[in-house]
């Protein structure tokens, strides 16, 4: 069955001075999967999020969108166009209320303060936030706060949701509840990228794990063939996860 | 228990009930000094508003709001001393070339933020008064003074009284504070706080980060602009040295901050605290020269700063939950 194409990377390339960020990089991702970025601290993994999400502007190579030329647009209108990002270090309003701050997201669809207001509450009822809905940005703990994070990013309606480390410094029982939400917004169509270093969790989810090492991809396939991969074991997962897929 | 809507009501009384104190004040007290401090009162507490749409809620610390004063009181004194435009006209056109100044200065400092914005900010203002203090076209230094000819509200010019001058400021200090309300309460004031935060997250939220600032500057500036022309036909005489100091800039920021930054009654708080206390003791104690009037004044800050960093407001908010 042939599923449409939600994003493709073309030789994408971004340099800071001396440092190929990225390096002719080369992937799409379809409809509705899970695919995630991993590898090394210093890979590339975040670079490649903002170059597709217009934070970064690449120095070569392109980036499609449902077929339509998003390289080098500003963030905001890729948000606009349909892709929501959360970031690795946590960014949300801190003086505004939860709720606030997921209403701040869903203006962009619903121009409306009481419609969008509604929405945000659905989107909060969805995530598991709405008990915590007039708390402030600063209230939360890191994990409610990676919480709304994702709530914010849904409120503007994306077809693709990118997840910049959304997992990192959870404990257990968090852990699998964000694991949960992830399955939840996959259920509900939506297309993912996530950029993630925990990997029993990668492997659980992930229909598809791109490799990068020193910007480069050096790997793509299913979870199970890249555990069994000898570069990929040495370049980063160790052999830990060797014995996993055999 | 009182809820949320009865509490709003009682907001709205509170509200009421002030107007009517205010609207009744100059026929109960006749002194003309007295009218004077309190259309101070009026004309920074709009400029205070002004600084708080693009200060308190978008995060634009600027330290040149004395810039669009002092174009809007231009722009409107020379109209009418050059080509006879009605100040009500000019009031209007003050405003329009304020927020084209804006938008121009504004542009080019969209990545500026913080400490940054700021230093811009002065810099900008201070070139403004520059060049005012050399133009032959607009008196220089000299400045300019406007006819005390034909007294009229359409003229825009009263001799015999302050009273309407007082009740206009009134007026233009509540049509400032609709704006900032309808502000605060729309979309725009949800992006200029996201703004605020970071133009980071502001932008995967899918805020045109420049435009929404441009817009804050724009509104801020046509505030501060009609409060300019206001002060021009109040005082029907202007010059850079009164109309376009930093100081100026200054004390609208303190008052907006001490008020409370990001709220929409604040740096009305601010300046019904700060002007008193500044015109007083000028008055009181300034004539001695010895700048008694000035150390009590800096004390008044240091302590508002001290205790209530986010603004008096705070204090009136909480003696508000807890009636409620």
């Amino acid at each position: 069955m042939n599923k449409a194409i939600c994003l493709k990377v073309a030789g994408l390339s971004k340099r800071f001075g001396g440092l190929a960020a990225n390096n002719d990089i080369h992937f799409f991702v379809e409809e509705g999967e899970i695919v995630s970025v991993i590898g090394p601290n210093g890979a590339g993994k975040s670079t490649l999020f903002n170059c597709v999400t217009g934070v970064y502007k690449p120095d070569s190579g392109n980036v499609f969108f449902y077929g339509k030329d998003i390289t080098r647009m500003r963030p905001d209108k890729v948000c606009t166009l349909g892709i929501a990002r959360t970031f690795q270090i946590v960014e949300v309003i801190s003086e505004m209320t939860v709720l606030e701050n997921v209403t701040t997201g869903a203006l962009l669809r619903y121009h409306r303060i009481k419609r969008a207001m509604e929405k945000a509450g659905e989107i909060l009822t969805f995530t598991g936030l709405y008990e915590k809905r007039d708390f402030l940005g600063t209230e939360l703990t890191i994990a409610d706060k990676k919480r709304l994070e994702v709530s914010m990013a849904l409120a503007t309606q994306p077809r693709l949701l990118m997840l910049d480390e959304s997992m990192a410094g959870l404990n257990k029982v968090e852990l699998r509840e964000i694991l949960d939400l992830i399955r939840k917004i996959r259920n509900e169509g939506m297309t993912l990228i996530i950029v993630e270093h925990v990997m029993e969790a990668v492997m659980q989810i992930s229909d598809r794990v791109i490799v990068l090492n020193s910007g480069k991809k050096i790997m793509e396939g299913t979870p199970k063939e890249v555990c069994s991969d000898r570069e990929v074991i040495q370049a980063y997962l160790g052999e830990k996860y060797c014995a996993i897929p055999k | 228990m009182v809820t949320p809507a009865n509490f709003r009501v009682r907001q709205i009384i509170t509200g009421f009930a002030v107007l009517l104190l205010l609207i009744g004040f100059p026929l109960v007290v006749r002194q003309s000094f007295h009218i004077h401090v309190m259309i101070l009162v009026f004309m920074f507490g709009m400029l205070g508003v002004a600084w708080n749409i693009m200060g308190g809620y978008a995060g634009m610390f600027s330290f040149g709001q004395a810039a669009f004063f002092g174009i809007g009181a231009y722009t409107s004194s020379y109209l009418s001393i050059a080509y006879v435009v009605n100040p009500w006209l000019g009031l209007v056109a003050g405003g329009c070339v304020a927020a084209l100044v804006a938008a121009a200065i504004g542009y080019p400092c969209s990545n500026l933020r913080g400490h940054y914005f700021a230093i811009a900010s002065i810099a900008f203002a201070e070139i403004v008064r520059i060049v005012f203090n050399n133009w032959k076209m607009v008196g220089a230094a000299e400045g300019l003074s406007l006819s005390m000819q034909n007294e009229s509200f359409t003229n825009f010019l009263f001799n015999s009284s302050k009273l309407p001058y007082y009740y206009i400021m009134l007026a233009f200090l509540l049509v400032s504070l609709a704006v900032c309300y309808f502000i605060a309460t729309s979309k725009m004031g949800y992006y200029f706080r996201a703004i605020k935060e970071s133009h980071k997250i502001a932008e995967v939220l899918g805020v045109d980060v420049v435009s929404y600032r441009l817009m804050a500057i724009m509104i801020s500036a046509f505030l501060s602009a009609m409060a300019g022309t206001f002060y021009a036909q109040y005082i029907l005489y202007i010059d850079p040295g009164s109309v376009m100091l930093l100081a100026m800039s200054i004390q609208i920021v303190l008052i907006s901050m001490l008020g409370g930054a990001g709220s929409i009654m604040g740096p009305v708080i601010g300046a019904a605290i700060l002007i008193p206390a500044s015109e007083y003791t000028r008055v009181a104690l300034g004539y001695k020269g010895t700048g008694v009037d000035m150390l009590i004044y800096g004390l008044l800050i240091t302590l508002i700063s001290m205790y209530y960093p986010e603004g008096v407001w705070k204090l009136f908010s909480r003696i508000g939950k807890k009636l409620k």
